[in-house]
């Protein structure tokens, strides 16, 4: 009797050895696309360096100043060519405007449009950038969200900005890690939401007190409080925060406006870190409720970027939110949700293949990238790549496992001289099988950088009908992955046009049916962390040669249907007179 | 392998014992086993810290009663009481953190727990505290998916203060407060040590964990557990230092970077250090002085 306990022993050991293997990385690539990093060739030789902070935060300068690079693509020149404009956080350090020159080359034009010197010291640092016509004059502006005082950069029409943010009301101190313009009281305008992480009143580079770190690392809401302006349609803006109920202090990290519930309003959601995500369900009349029982409490983790895609092929927007997850450590798991609000349900957590441990993911972006109709995941990660034989996780976990009120204050942070932190992580690239499974297939379609990843952008960068990577790094190199799909499949882009104060059309849903398969996608201004996609938006068909249906709801309850549209072509759309 | 521990031998009770008010006369497992179902009812409310449902700890919790009930009937021929495995299973539910929504890991922490008491036993008396072996197996053999509790009390002094006082009061009815104390007293010691030795160091770093819950539940629930500690106060009051000084050693084994950050002894440092000297001291004491009923 007893050998036969000791073989189920023996054989629970063993099983306990067998499941708890690391994965093996998929090799080969039956995936239908390859990636090939291509910034270099295509003019870009673009570097972010970190802010140098508060000497008294020397100690772990890495990881507090662990965040700031960020990239948007949007078509700047209006030319119908994607451009990117890049931050950068060093005192003295250029962000980049890199101009589409049609040929498969970029060039930084950032000096003359007056968007490269942002951040002078004394003066804060870019941490982002997030692109609207938010005075509806028919060019686009930007808002350059930063530790320290933000900025909103007119457009003056000829490709030169100039900064309006103490007329427009917005300049004030925050420490912001995103941002995202949408329509939150429905009047057709863009208002501006602003993320904060660090507490307003916090100077990172001349700190009056070490107590600046979060209250807890599940729970904390010791944060800034996030901003909501209301634009007055006459080139200014007011904070209408208090009044809106979205002035959160969970250390937001990103936030992301669609209509998540069909109601018709626009809604927020917010990826926290140290906290649970936040759903602010929107009444359409500039006002917001913070939804309880949607199923967001009880998985406080550490969101650090939002994205919505109809992964699942129901009309809605999904969620998905980054977490950290270190072997041994800690296992957040990124959270994939399937979008049930519109019968009353929740935004259930779905995630339970490789969508779940992407490392100490930052930035994630849902996109097609084989045309095959389902929308993949491309998701950046690794946090501080230094020693390759040294990590501070042990260190850090000392502070971590304690009490809040010691780990509030940077003080007692154990140092983290040149030790890493969860880096030399590789991307996470999740192609969609359907039925919600993705495989990462990131070393099989050449994703194979080790770099810090923060933001992931996504856009048809030459017109060929694929969408293209770009990746922002921290302290590293910009990386621009040129995507070939092969054999070729059939695709759609739309263009939406919006009227009015919104020519963007933030906030428009665009339902796709082609081939028998249902497809949603949604113009967002802000995507995953600190991060813009090109607005335009790139269906994959798959086989079929035709959308047989197309149909646009736009923020302001329009609707505009089209039939047998023909693929491989970009379609302008303009939103309908009411 | 050994042979199966004797459950029986565990249950025996000594007829020449004195009156015992009611509360003397209730075993004290039943008052660890209802703070723990306390900590974790709490937690959950408070903290979700098992997530969005009870399922991990149903799994736990049927696992090892299960398994306590077919290997208690088949080796000692006999309904073996569940309250050992009640506590093993609410441990392993709370201080387990798998990856994603993964249910196997609790289910095979409880099996591998509850049945290293009727195989990894010497002279009838079982070597390991059955979680501490359980979930240490899970650190070492499968870290890719399986976590320690960390910070999913969410690093409030008043949760652990909450923790302490019944923590302590349970240990002192269970009359091994002195092995909590002299652990809590050399840990403590050991930080400040630390502190003295590590480049940089700060003492209110090293002795952060302790104001956590994994060192919380380690402190109060494992290192103070009856059936395998070693008999005699002196000698459970010098265990539990060794106890905490292997805790330091591996701590400082980590801070330079002896060990790797990501070896099992680096994320949990008690519970290896339990692991290691806690079996070592039941064999030495037992093979020294062996015990009045396995001398008969």
């Amino acid at each position: 009797m007893q050998w036969s306990i000791d073989a189920a022993f023996v054989a629970a050991l063993a099983c306990a050895w067998h499941f708890g293997r690391t994965p093996a990385l998929v090799r080969t690539n039956p995936f239908g696309f390859t990636l090939h990093e291509v910034a270099a060739e295509s003019g870009i030789r673009f570097v972010h360096r970190a802010p140098t902070l508060d000497a008294k935060l020397a100690h772990i300068q890495a990881h507090v100043a662990g965040m700031g690079a960020a990239v948007s693509i949007v078509d700047v020149d209006q030319d119908g060519w994607p451009d990117l404009y890049v931050a950068n956080g060093a005192a003295g350090s250029q962000n980049a405007l890199y101009v589409n020159l049609h040929d498969g080359r970029f060039e930084d034009r950032a000096e003359t449009a007056g968007l490269a010197d942002l951040n002078r010291a004394g003066d804060g640092c870019t941490t982002g950038s997030v692109w609207a016509d938010y005075d509806g004059d028919g060019d686009t502006d930007v808002f350059v969200y930063r530790w320290g005082r933000q900025m909103l950069m007119q457009n003056d029409g000829a490709g030169h900005f100039r900064d309006v943010s103490k007329t427009a009301g917005l300049d004030v101190h925050m420490n912001s890690n995103g941002a995202t313009w949408f329509d939150a009281d429905g009047d057709g305008d863009l208002d501006l939401y602003v993320t904060a992480y660090f507490r307003e009143d916090i100077d990172l580079w001349h700190l009056a007190t070490t107590r600046i770190m979060q209250e807890s690392f599940e729970f904390a809401e010791n944060g800034g409080v996030n901003r909501l302006f209301e634009n007055r349609g006459d080139g200014t803006f007011v904070d209408v925060t208090t009044h809106a109920g979205v002035g959160s202090t969970r250390w937001t990290l990103a936030a992301v406006a669609a209509d998540l519930d069909g109601d018709g309003h626009q809604d927020l959601y917010l990826a926290n870190d140290y906290g649970p995500e936040e759903f602010f369900r929107g009444h359409g009349d500039g006002t917001f409720e913070l939804a309880r029982g949607v199923g967001l409490e009880e998985s406080s983790k550490s969101g650090m970027s939002a994205t919505l895609g109809d992964f699942a092929g129901e009309g809605a927007p999904g969620v998905f939110v980054t977490n950290i997850s270190k072997r041994g450590y800690l296992f957040q798991g990124n959270n994939l949700r399937v979008n049930r609000l519109r019968g009353g349900g929740s935004l259930r957590n779905v995630a339970e293949g490789p969508e779940v441990d992407c490392g100490w993911a930052w930035g994630a972006q849902f996109g097609d990238l084989n045309d095959d109709g389902l929308p993949d995941l491309y998701v950046v990660n690794g946090f501080v790549s230094a020693s390759l034989d040294r990590d501070y996780w042990f260190g850090m976990s000392k502070i971590a496992v304690g009490s809040g009120a010691l780990a509030e204050d940077a003080q007692w942070w154990p140092a983290m001289e040149d030790r890493s932190l969860s880096g030399y992580e590789p991307s996470c690239v999740l192609v969609n099988q359907g039925r919600l499974r993705f495989t990462n297939a990131a070393l099989a379609v050449g994703a194979t950088d080790l770099l810090d990843g923060r933001a992931v952008a996504l856009a048809d960068l030459w017109n060929r009908g694929v969408l293209d990577v770009v990746v922002a790094n921290q302290a590293a190199a910009l990386l621009v992955y040129r995507n070939d799909v092969a054999p070729p499949r059939h695709w759609l882009q739309l263009d939406l046009v919006g009227r009015g104060a919104n020519r963007d059309a933030y906030g428009a849903s665009v339902r796709l049916e082609a081939g028998g398969r249902v497809q949603s996608q949604f113009v967002l201004a802000a995507s995953g962390f600190a991060a813009q996609n090109d607005r335009r938006l790139h269906f994959g068909l798959g086989d079929a040669q035709a959308a047989d249906v197309v149909e646009i709801r736009w923020p302001s309850g329009a609707v505009t249907r089209l039939t047998n549209e023909a693929a491989d072509q970009r379609i302008r759309v303009e939103e309908p007179a009411r | 392998m050994t042979s199966a521990a004797n459950a029986s031998a565990m249950e025996a009770k000594d007829p020449a014992a004195p009156q015992k008010s009611i509360f003397q006369r209730i075993d004290a497992r039943w008052y660890s086993s209802t703070l723990l179902t306390t900590f974790l009812v709490l937690g959950q409310w408070r903290f979700q810290i098992l997530g969005d449902s009870y399922v991990p700890w149903a799994c736990a919790l049927g696992t090892a009663a299960l398994t306590e009930l077919v290997l208690g009937r088949l080796v000692a021929r006999k309904w073996v009481n569940l309250l050992s495995a009640y506590i093993s299973g609410n441990s392993v539910a709370i201080l387990l953190k798998p990856a994603g929504n993964l249910l196997w890991p609790f289910v095979l922490c409880s099996f591998l727990s509850i049945a290293s008491k009727y195989v990894l036993a010497w002279r009838g008396k079982h070597l390991w505290n059955p979680t501490n072996l359980g979930i240490c197996v899970m650190l070492a053999a499968a870290s890719s998916v399986v976590s320690i509790l960390s910070h999913q009390w969410g690093n409030e002094l008043w949760t652990v203060g909450v923790l302490w006082v019944l923590g302590g009061l349970t240990v002192i009815r269970a009359k091994v407060w002195h092995v909590t104390l002299t652990w809590f007293a050399a840990f403590v010691a050991f930080a400040a040590f630390r502190a003295s030795v590590i480049d940089g160091g700060h003492f209110l770093s090293e002795l952060a964990p302790i104001t956590g819950p994994m060192y919380t539940m380690f402190m109060f629930f494992m290192v103070t557990d009856p059936r395998t500690i070693v008999r005699g106060r002196s000698l459970q009051i010098a265990i539990a230092v060794t106890i905490a000084g292997a805790e330091c050693l591996i701590r400082l084994l980590a801070e330079w970077d002896v060990i790797r950050s990501d070896n099992p002894l680096a994320i949990a440092p008690p519970m290896f250090a339990l692991f290691f000297v806690g079996p070592l001291a039941i064999v030495l004491q037992t093979w020294l002085n062996p015990p009045r009923e396995q001398a008969r």
